[in-house]
């Protein structure tokens, strides 16, 4: 037993660490939001090259994968990036396609679908949007996705986008869609929907301790510098604590989220990505909140960067279901209801 | 990475097994009255023979040489049984860790095995009335004197000296030296002449610690842990087990999330989801607190001020833990039991050990590096 990464693990991260700090991801953050896309994509190829969806795609599809540790490693970099773009949903898409495309059968009604789509997700030559309602009620991105899906029940169709909506995380580009032809149907649409919904709610909360973690980051580095008083406001014990608080939250979300990820595959997957959902949320929002305190009215600020991380935390504590959803879902496990 | 623990299920199986015949059906009376210590010294005894009361000690001194994994292990089983609390457990995890560190060999074969075996009961002496928190400003004294040492002045709050055999902690034998300088670290028996122990009681009358008077008190040199003058740093090296995970096992909350589940389901009404979120969230910590264990036995590197992270984190979750419990129990909560127990040790959590504001400070000035107070 060795519940850590280890070196090559290890290794992806830093790698894409370190392509994510050279890139100025807070601009392209800020031209993602105004609809100018050109760099997100560019950086959406970049990431590709370097394995980020490679391993939500199966071998047999030509990805590198499903490796969720690698799964969980890159989504915590794109969260303390904040990188913007449907990373979340064009992994839960990859299952979705890969689950009714296996060749065992009765789902698709275009056989070729998955076929064309995964080895084009695996090589980032395609950003996939979808919508599982109701815990993602709108598709992401569905202007620059090359394939938009929704999924009710046991059909799955493609997905008609009408006019987007505002979210608070303005890099969140949120279409509400209408259903068009059907794809796939049959009970396997519904059992591959639930696949890819825990796809998706893992990726989330590694997202979101990376979210978390940066903004600590930044926080712990403002409060050393920023001087009130006659002295930088981390001597202050009331700040220390703050943030002493939020390293207690993160610390202990990171477990849930890589002891689910080594859970894929099992019977517990899906109560263990929803206990990591759950913590991950809260941490993340709980160290966005002493972010913005610890900023003071700068950390209010649209044009300065925690303001980024900081909406997209508050945005992301609901997305692919809510602290309290998935609290439901671990006792449903537990419990039986 | 990976949680593979098949290599332990061996250990476990074996260990389920024993404690499946040798745990006491009926909860044996608290530890902290008189009746009860007896009784858990007992139970210490009856562990010790079938080399299960520390088992991460090597062979020779009543251990088994189990890895921290086997160890984790261990402890899982033991709560999940239904097994005592440990009334050795101030010797087990404050003072044995800084015996092995610092002690000499003298000191390791004659304090250990009677430690293991229940016979010695060890209490923590480091407060004082005016020590607390700032625990280099004690100021009970140990003075050079012929062979040995002289112990003079108070020590307080000291878990389990009221019935304890021999106590431990740092005293002032350099009174014009720096506050963490000119400290000497001993060992003394309870029973010494010129110690008078007064029992103190806990928020429930309980007298789970005791005042500890020293009156020209004698200490051999040999009872002194690592060189006189060095006593603080001795001491700092127990407090990262005592924060650790040593002292509050994974195994301890993760039977108690267990029991709460059971609680739910007796007690719990379905329309209550503000409940059932407390419930669930027990749940998700106590296996965060599991994962993180595994985590850090599998770091490499000294995990040393991270250890206050631990330490705040399972002292808040023993009480919302327990909380939840008794709010589910609703008015019959206070009328005692095991959660009501449970809960009235779960409040000192947050006090002892250093206090959780002591281990935010330390979180933020050693793990995320920001001043200190007044640094300027
Ligand atoms: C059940 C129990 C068992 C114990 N067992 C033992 C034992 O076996 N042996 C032993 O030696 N001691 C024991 N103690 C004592 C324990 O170690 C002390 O209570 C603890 O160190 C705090 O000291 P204090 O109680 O004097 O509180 P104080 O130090 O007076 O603190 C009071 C309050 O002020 C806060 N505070 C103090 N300084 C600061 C600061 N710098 N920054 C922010 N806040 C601060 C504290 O956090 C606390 O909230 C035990 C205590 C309890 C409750």
């Amino acid at each position: 037993m060795r519940f850590v990464l280890d070196a090559e693990q290890r290794l992806f991260g830093e790698t894409l660490g370190k392509l994510l700090a050279e890139a100025a991801v807070p601009g392209v953050v800020r031209d993602w939001a105004a609809g100018r896309h050109e760099r997100g994509l560019a950086l959406w190829r970049t990431l590709a090259e370097a394995g980020v969806l490679a391993v939500a795609v199966p071998q047999s599809a030509g990805g590198a994968g499903p490796l969720p540790v690698e799964l969980v490693t890159a989504f915590h970099e794109l969260g303390r990036h904040g990188v913007p773009g449907p990373y979340a949903e064009t992994v839960a898409a990859a299952v979705l396609l890969d689950r009714l495309g296996d060749g065992l059968g009765d789902g698709l009604v275009d056989e070729a679908l998955a076929v064309r789509w995964l080895p084009a997700i695996a090589e980032g030559e395609a950003l996939v949007t979808l919508a599982l309602p109701p815990a993602v009620p709108y598709a992401p991105d569905a202007d620059v996705a090359g394939l938009a899906l929704l999924v009710d029940g046991e059909r799955m169709r493609a997905a008609v986008p009408g006019e987007a909506r505002t979210s608070l995380d303005p890099a969140r580009r949120l279409f509400p869609v209408t259903p068009g032809d059907v794809l796939a149907e049959g009970p396997r649409v519904a059992a591959a929907a639930a696949e890819a919904y825990d796809m998706g709610v893992l990726v989330c909360a590694a997202q979101l301790v990376g979210t978390g973690r940066r903004l600590l980051e930044v926080s712990v580095d403002y409060a050393r510098t920023r001087r009130q008083f006659g002295r930088p406001i981390g001597e202050f014990q009331a700040v220390k604590h703050h943030l002493a608080d939020a390293l207690v939250g993160l610390e202990y979300a990171r477990p849930l989220v890589h002891g689910a990820a080594l859970a894929y595959g099992t019977p517990d997957f899906g109560r263990d990505v929803s206990a990591a959902k759950a913590a991950a949320s809260e941490a993340a929002y709980a160290a966005a909140k002493i972010a913005l305190q610890v900023h003071g009215a700068i950390g209010y600020t649209d044009e300065y960067d925690p303001s980024l991380l900081i909406r997209r935390a508050r945005a992301l504590h609901t997305a692919w279901g809510s602290p309290s959803d998935h609290r439901a879902r671990v006792m449903a496990a537990l419990t039986g209801g | 990475m990976d949680l593979d623990l098949s290599s332990v299920e061996p250990f476990r199986a074996e260990v389920r097994a024993w404690l499946r015949e040798h745990v006491p059906a009926a909860p044996l009376p608290s530890l902290e009255i008189e009746e009860g210590f007896a009784a858990h010294r007992a139970w210490e005894r009856e562990l010790h023979e079938a080399r299960l009361s520390v088992v991460s000690w090597p062979e020779e001194y009543g251990g088994r040489n189990a890895t921290p994994l086997e160890w984790l292990v261990f402890e899982e089983e033991y709560y999940a049984a239904g097994a005592p609390g440990r009334v050795s457990q101030n010797g087990i995890n404050l003072l044995a860790p800084t015996l092995f560190q610092h002690g000499t060999p003298e000191q390791l074969a004659r304090v250990l095995p009677s430690m293991a075996s229940g016979e010695v009961i060890w209490a923590q002496a480091w407060s004082e009335p005016g020590a607390g928190s700032d625990l280099a400003s004690l100021r009970a004294t140990a003075t050079r004197t012929d062979g040995g040492w002289l112990l003079n002045g108070q020590k307080t709050w000291s878990s389990r000296a009221a019935f304890a055999d021999w106590g431990f902690g740092p005293f002032r034998s350099d009174p014009e030296a720096e506050r963490h300088r000119g400290l000497t670290y001993l060992m003394f028996p309870l029973d010494a002449e010129g110690i008078t122990r007064r029992p103190i009681g806990r928020i429930d009358g309980k007298p789970a610690f005791a005042e500890l008077f020293f009156d020209d008190v004698f200490v051999p040199d040999r009872d002194v842990i690592g060189e006189p003058g060095s006593g603080w740093k001795v001491a700092m090296s127990t407090t990262g087990n005592e924060r650790g995970l040593t002292l509050r096992s994974p195994g301890r909350f993760l039977a108690a999330a267990d029991r709460l589940l059971e609680l739910w389901r007796e007690h719990g009404d379905p329309a209550d989801t503000a409940m059932r979120e407390r419930v669930a969230d027990a749940w998700i910590k106590a296996r965060a607190y599991r994962l993180k264990g595994f985590e850090t036995i599998s770091r490499t590197e000294d995990v040393g001020a991270e250890s206050s992270v631990n330490k705040i984190f399972w002292s808040e979750l023993d009480v919302a833990l327990h909380e939840t419990a008794l709010d589910l129990l609703g008015p019959d909560g206070e009328l005692g039991g095991e959660w009501l127990e449970g809960y009235v040790f779960s409040l000192a959590g947050p006090i002892y050990a250093g206090t959780n504001e002591i281990q935010r400070n330390v979180i933020a000035e050693r793990v995320l590096g920001l001043p200190k107070a007044g640094s300027r």
